[in-house]
């Protein structure tokens, strides 16, 4: 398929606008990507025609409402490649579905002496609610190295790991950083020891295929509005045979077969994880962002921010006094950086000024800024809407800047 | 419309470039710690308050954005050789300069050099920028065991 890079734009309306009288640059797709008009149009549709609560209704407008919830699940089944519609278990996001993770199957699989492993670039949703674990187990947590690229170091993972480890948490592709870690290796590898691996998706979803059963992963999680799709609606895919050994995460309506006062049977998978009124329509919207992203698929998608990425890191390496927070050979969409002399706060307020969005600060990633002993960075993180204009407008705003503390 | 050069006005960007009374105070006998977690700034305040309650030296150190650099520096100029009372009264003009609406001109008789951080206030997500020091420096003249945090 053929990328037209001018009807992607099209498809966006929030990207045609002025800010302070300059076109908005929007570079800041890692913390959320905007929304095109069919993601729009489907949670308009949802609330104008078929807004009704799923599963128990049997009038027509639950009916719907039903349907197109459960298509998206069978949507995602298939975009993930995962093994049935019944390991697709929708959550409020990645946050929220490490820690069911952490909290169901932590509680019932780890205890004292258990090692938990995650990566020294994880975002803090993939390291406290496992410090929570061990605090609660008594179970320790240890931490692969990275080098100076933002490179995790196999060799020593490779040592970390033994017996004790019960779960590896890795994250696909970093927000600080941009790297996409060998998760296929790295989960071998973990399953040789017979550990389970998480893979936080939260970054990578709407820029690198998965497929859930040729990776063998255990668990992996993502958010919506990461992908074009609505805030407040993620997933957790995982292994059915995992799932069903897990206890509930939350009690509540949906999950239950029978309540008596004596005794509660839980419902099958999925529904045993999705205790109350899920979030219906931001769940039919992520299924039209979704296809949407099938719809250009990702050998387009992929090709497309690689380039756009190379020609942003081109005129990184060129502009005097900017150093690069983030190299690794593997790397997507993400241009995370300090320019000298100048505070990436006071950059993000400069280049708000210029139109151009980019975010400033530790990106949740605090232990990836002390390793890189920076308070925070700037990072302009670019998406399949971006353009070179755009990246050009960037840099002419980064000389403003640097001129203004010359 | 502020202007950009409003917020990071000559005077801001020279504070910034090498800031005044900078460094750690030894001895002192207050000192406190300010976090901003947003931006990553980090601010150490130290005091020597005599007996007649006058701030007879004043330093910071640390690190931050432009704004919370040159508003500590900014303070400390302001408040050395100055009251205890002095600082109060400072205090509540510039928390008003920073929140006040937008219309309404700072109070250069009450402020002196420091309304040259009115600017912040056209810029929500940065007035605790302007503002952490102060606060840092309120809880290091009460003995505030516990840093400072903006949010």
């Amino acid at each position: 398929m053929t990328f037209d890079l001018a009807s992607i734009r099209a498809d966006f309306p929030i990207l045609h606008q002025e800010i302070y009288g300059k076109p908005l640059v929007y570079l800041d797709n890692a913390a959320t990507t905007q929304k095109p008009q069919i993601v729009i149009d489907t949670l308009r549709h949802y609330y104008e025609k078929d807004n009704a609560n799923i599963h128990r209704g049997v009038h027509t407008l639950s009916e719907r409402a039903t349907k197109d919830y459960e298509a998206t699940r069978d949507t995602i089944r298939s975009f993930f490649h995962a093994a049935s519609t019944k390991v697709v278990i929708f959550a409020r996001g990645t946050t929220d579905s490490i820690n069911l993770v952490a909290s169901a199957w932590g509680s019932a699989n780890v205890q004292a002496g258990d090692e938990i492993l995650i990566s020294h670039m994880e975002h803090h949703s993939n390291i406290v609610p496992w410090q929570m674990l061990c605090e609660r187990s008594g179970a320790t947590l240890k931490v692969i190295p990275m080098n100076e690229a933002g490179e995790l170091d196999l060799e020593t993972y490779a040592n970390l790991l033994s017996e004790r480890t019960k779960l590896v948490g890795i994250v696909h592709m970093s927000n600080a950083l941009g790297t996409i870690n060998p998760i296929a290796t790295m989960i071998a590898q973990a399953h040789a020891v017979g550990a389970k691996v998480l893979i936080d998706g939260a970054q990578a979803a709407a820029h690198v295929p998965v497929d859930m059963q040729a990776l063998d992963i255990d668990f992996y999680v993502t958010s919506a509005h990461k992908m074009y799709g609505p805030t407040g609606v993620g997933v957790l895919i995982a292994k059915q045979a995992i799932l069903e050994a897990m206890p509930p995460y939350q009690g509540g309506g949906d999950m239950i077969l029978m309540v008596t006062f004596e005794k509660t049977q839980y419902n099958d998978l999925p529904h045993k994880f999705e205790a109350g009124t899920p979030n219906i329509a931001g769940v039919i919207g992520f299924g039209a962002a979704i296809k949407y992203i099938q719809s250009i698929g990702f050998e387009a998608i992929e090709k497309r921010e690689k380039e756009l990425l190379a020609y942003a890191t081109k005129l990184a390496q060129a502009f005097t006094g900017l150093r690069q927070i983030g190299t690794a050979k593997d790397k997507a969409c993400v241009l995370s950086f300090v320019l000298d002399g100048v505070h990436p706060h006071d950059l993000g307020t400069i280049l708000d000024r210029e139109g151009v969005a980019i975010r400033a600060g530790h990106h949740c990633a605090m232990p990836v800024m002390q390793f890189y002993k920076v308070p925070a960075t700037a990072r302009a993180s670019f998406s399949i809407y971006n353009t070179e204009a755009e990246v050009d407008a960037l840099f002419a705003a980064l000389t403003k800047a640097r001129d203004m503390f010359a | 419309m502020f202007s950009l050069g409003d917020l990071y006005q000559q005077v801001i960007i020279d504070h910034t470039k090498s800031p005044r009374n900078f460094g750690k105070l030894d001895p002192c006998n207050h000192d406190a710690e300010g976090y901003n977690p947003l931006c990553g700034d980090q601010l150490h305040i130290y005091l020597q308050i005599n007996a007649d309650n006058i701030i007879e030296a004043i330093k910071f150190e640390g690190q931050g954005c432009s704004i919370s650099t040159a508003s500590a520096s900014l303070m400390t100029e302001a408040l050395k050789g100055k009251p205890v009372a002095e600082f109060e009264r400072l205090f509540a003009a510039f928390h008003h300069m920073a929140t006040a609406d937008m219309e309404e001109a700072p109070d250069e008789d009450a402020l002196g050099k420091l309304a040259v951080l009115s600017g912040v206030k056209e810029f929500p997500s940065r007035i605790k920028c302007a503002t952490l020091c102060w606060h840092t420096l309120k809880a290091a003249i009460e003995d505030k065991a516990e840093p400072v945090r903006t949010e």
